[in-house]
């Protein structure tokens, strides 16, 4: 227990600022835009649920990554939700496969209104290296409204970060 | 490091079945491709004969593809012993294509031989069970998709609707009830379907369907280049791309006859080790996160990260997608990076030497690790599985060290293995996996042999094939590439380790309570897109 303790005061904090090199300035006033956005607009807190809806799971591994120490979206007061029925956006990776048409349809269907669909990746935004096929219905705006993409293969934690930021100061 | 007595590895010999086989007149001894020991032609009423001669022989069956040539279906099985690989061919009349099922003596072929039902409309008449597996509704039963006459674009227009009435069996009985799960699950991770049929906690039997994920990557493979190919080979399955990728590279090298430089066979497998390390750090974080150990998952997505970010830095991407190419690999390492990365996996080494122990010592996390998710050996070897899996089970496999190609031929890979084949054995494995996989990162820096990063691969005069064969972070890992005359892929089929390790996560299952399933499902991470492709 005592090495656990140890190991964690040695780790210390990790969590990082949104870097910008041009202008470190402007990345502090987004985020506390941002935080600003998701009081006044999401109950201080924006809670995702993730649909993979035919990704190759690259897109799946960053998302995992933007929960780590370093990036710590949860800051923003940004969270994964286990359910479609908590979530006020639904983020959305790979292209649609045939197979995962209808589960997503009715996973955007149990999100209550007002919601947000979000494309992350090339495949989710314009088919990327899938495309279109018997397998496939292509990006995910064929099968739903979307509102934003984020491209990238996959878009790499910044990325998704400065995706979703700049989706909140637009909605 | 491994403190096992007797370890399983597959001591079949391929070469004695070969022998056998002419001498009983049941095969035809054919060229072996590139990379191969053996080849074999065999009448299709034999296809599941020869299959109970080579299990009692000790071979491992490894996979089963198709390829659709009018008015024929070839059909190929890869079998590995410890000599090498044997690929078993067999051809049937597009007309009336039916063969024996190899299910009775590897019960590894069961699920492969339905997709090759599903996807060329091969009928196995033996086969135990009938059901499609990667057929839902996306395209009518009758039509084959990797038929050549199957258009790209498929036959279907609308929406497609849901597979709702998938034949789960029925398990009946007083305080039995089933639970289904997904495909869309409640975390961060890709859609499939689970069945538990469960008494009180305890899971009777979960049985998964998959295919959810299916995006025709076979199909659409057609027709591209070898730079195409490698793309999408990258994409088989995210968390494996340089093992796919240089998987589908090496076949179509071998194809060929392309001879990769030293120096970039070199980069190829320190890409390839630091996707085992970063995977492995990740997943040993999530399984010790699933049954509620932060501290676990907080250090090693720490360290997962570090290798990312080192990744982008030297490489130019976080997950090394589209480095390795056809005829060698789209990176160099100057003097410089050299130091830095060899100062980044000193660190890391002193981390994971310092993490490891307090994770496989701490009680309260080993108590629910240890005896949990048991695959016993007899089990692990009759379904085949490699991998830490496997290794987790006594089954040792590693092609770095029982197949070796370049640059692992002049290394010396060294490879845990432990009988107990339960959660806690499969995170020891990864763990130990990481160490040594940063000593061969080491030694092939300290090594790095100079000259070219890259050739050209040319056009081939007429059509050739080649079989490559890699161990990823999860497995054994195989391609198979047939181009025609113009350099274009003709036929691409990607094994990914996964079609082993799903059923592994049934078997294991049996009598684990319904909450451990996360921590069982982690400690196999099966991929999805890699399986359903």
């Amino acid at each position: 227990m005592f090495r656990i303790f140890d190991r964690i005061r040695r780790t210390g904090k990790l969590t990082e600022p949104l870097p910008d090199a041009d202008a470190e300035a402007e990345a502090v006033e987004l985020e506390e835009a941002c935080q600003r956005e998701i009081a006044r607009k999401f109950g201080h807190s924006l809670a995702i649920r993730m649909v993979d809806a035919g990704s190759c799971n690259g897109c799946e591994l960053e998302m995992h990554a933007v929960n780590n120490s370093f990036y710590d979206i949860e800051r923003f007061g940004i969270h994964f939700v286990a359910s479609p029925r908590h979530a006020d956006l639904l983020l959305v990776t790979g292209v649609v496969s045939k197979h995962m048409e209808e589960a997503l349809k009715r996973t955007y269907a149990a999100t209550p209104s007002p919601k947000l669909v979000v494309a992350m990746g090339d495949c989710a935004g314009c088919g990327g290296e899938f495309g279109k096929s018997y397998a496939s219905c292509g990006p995910v705006s064929a099968v739903l409204p979307v509102d934003a993409v984020i491209p990238g293969c996959p878009p790499a934690p910044l990325q998704l970060l400065r995706g979703l930021l700049d989706l909140l100061q637009r909605v | 490091m491994s403190r096992v007595q007797t370890v399983d590895v597959t001591a079949g010999r391929v070469a004695e079945l070969v022998g056998r086989l002419a001498e009983a007149d049941l095969a035809e001894t054919l060229d072996p491709l590139p990379g191969l020991k053996a080849r074999l032609r065999v009448a299709a009423g034999n296809w599941g004969q020869i299959a109970d001669i080579a299990a009692r022989q000790g071979l491992r069956w490894s996979a089963v593809w198709g390829d659709h040539r009018p008015p024929q279906i070839l059909i190929r099985s890869l079998l590995f012993g410890c000599d090498g690989h044997l690929l078993l061919e067999t051809a049937v009349d597009q007309a009336l294509p039916e063969l024996t099922s190899q299910v009775g003596a590897y019960i590894a072929a069961d699920r492969p031989e339905r997709a090759l039902q599903d996807m060329f409309g091969v009928r196995f008449i033996d086969h135990p069970d009938r059901r499609r597996w990667l057929r839902h509704q996306g395209w009518a039963e009758g039509d084959y998709p990797l038929r050549v006459d199957f258009p790209v674009a498929g036959r279907r227009s609308g929406a497609t609707p849901p597979d709702c009435n998938y034949p789960f069996p029925a398990v009946a009985g007083e305080g039995v009830y089933e639970i289904p799960v997904g495909p869309v699950h409640a975390g961060i991770i890709e859609p499939g379907h689970f069945r538990f049929q469960a008494v009180g906690e305890t899971i009777l039997r979960m049985e998964e369907h998959l295919g959810y994920v299916h995006k025709g990557i076979e199909k659409i493979a057609v027709g591209r280049d070898l730079s195409g190919l490698a793309r999408l080979a990258c994409r088989v399955s995210g968390d494996s791309a340089v093992a796919h990728g240089w998987a589908a590279c090496q076949a179509a090298e071998r194809a060929l006859q392309v001879e990769v430089p030293p120096r970039a066979q070199a980069l190829r497998a320190i890409l390839a080790e630091r996707e085992r390390i970063a995977n492995h750090l990740g997943d040993i974080g999530a399984i010790c996160n699933d049954v509620g150990f932060a501290f676990a998952q907080v250090q090693m997505t720490r360290l997962r990260e570090q290798v990312q970010r080192q990744n982008q830095v030297l490489f130019g991407h976080r997950l090394l997608f589209d480095r390795v190419v056809p005829g060698g690999a789209a990176v160099d390492l100057n003097a410089g990076q050299i130091v830095a990365m060899a100062e980044e996996l000193r660190r890391l080494q002193t981390d994971v030497e310092e993490l490891l122990p307090l994770l496989l010592e701490y009680p309260s996390l080993q108590d629910r690790l240890r005896g949990n998710g048991i695959l016993p050996p007899d089990q692990a070897w009759r379904i085949g599985v490699t991998g830490y899996i496997g290794r987790a089970s006594n089954l040792q496999d590693d092609l770095r060290r029982d197949a070796p190609y370049a640059p692992y031929d002049r290394l010396r890979v060294e490879v845990p293995a432990y009988l107990e084949g339960d959660v806690a054995k499969r995170v020891r494995v990864r763990g130990e996996e990481v160490l040594i996989a940063i000593g061969l990162i080491e030694q092939l820096l300290a090594d790095l042999p100079d000259g070219a990063l890259r050739v050209d691969c040319p056009a081939p005069r007429g059509e050739v094939e080649g079989i490559g064969l890699v161990e990823g972070w999860r497995g054994e890992t195989v391609a198979y590439v047939r181009l025609s005359a113009e350099g274009r892929v003709l036929r691409y089929f990607p094994r990914d380790p996964s079609w082993l390790s799903w059923p592994a996560l049934e078997v294991l299952l049996a009598d684990v309570i319904v909450p451990d399933f996360p921590v069982n499902n982690k400690s196999v991470n099966g991929s999805y897109s890699g399986h359903d492709l």
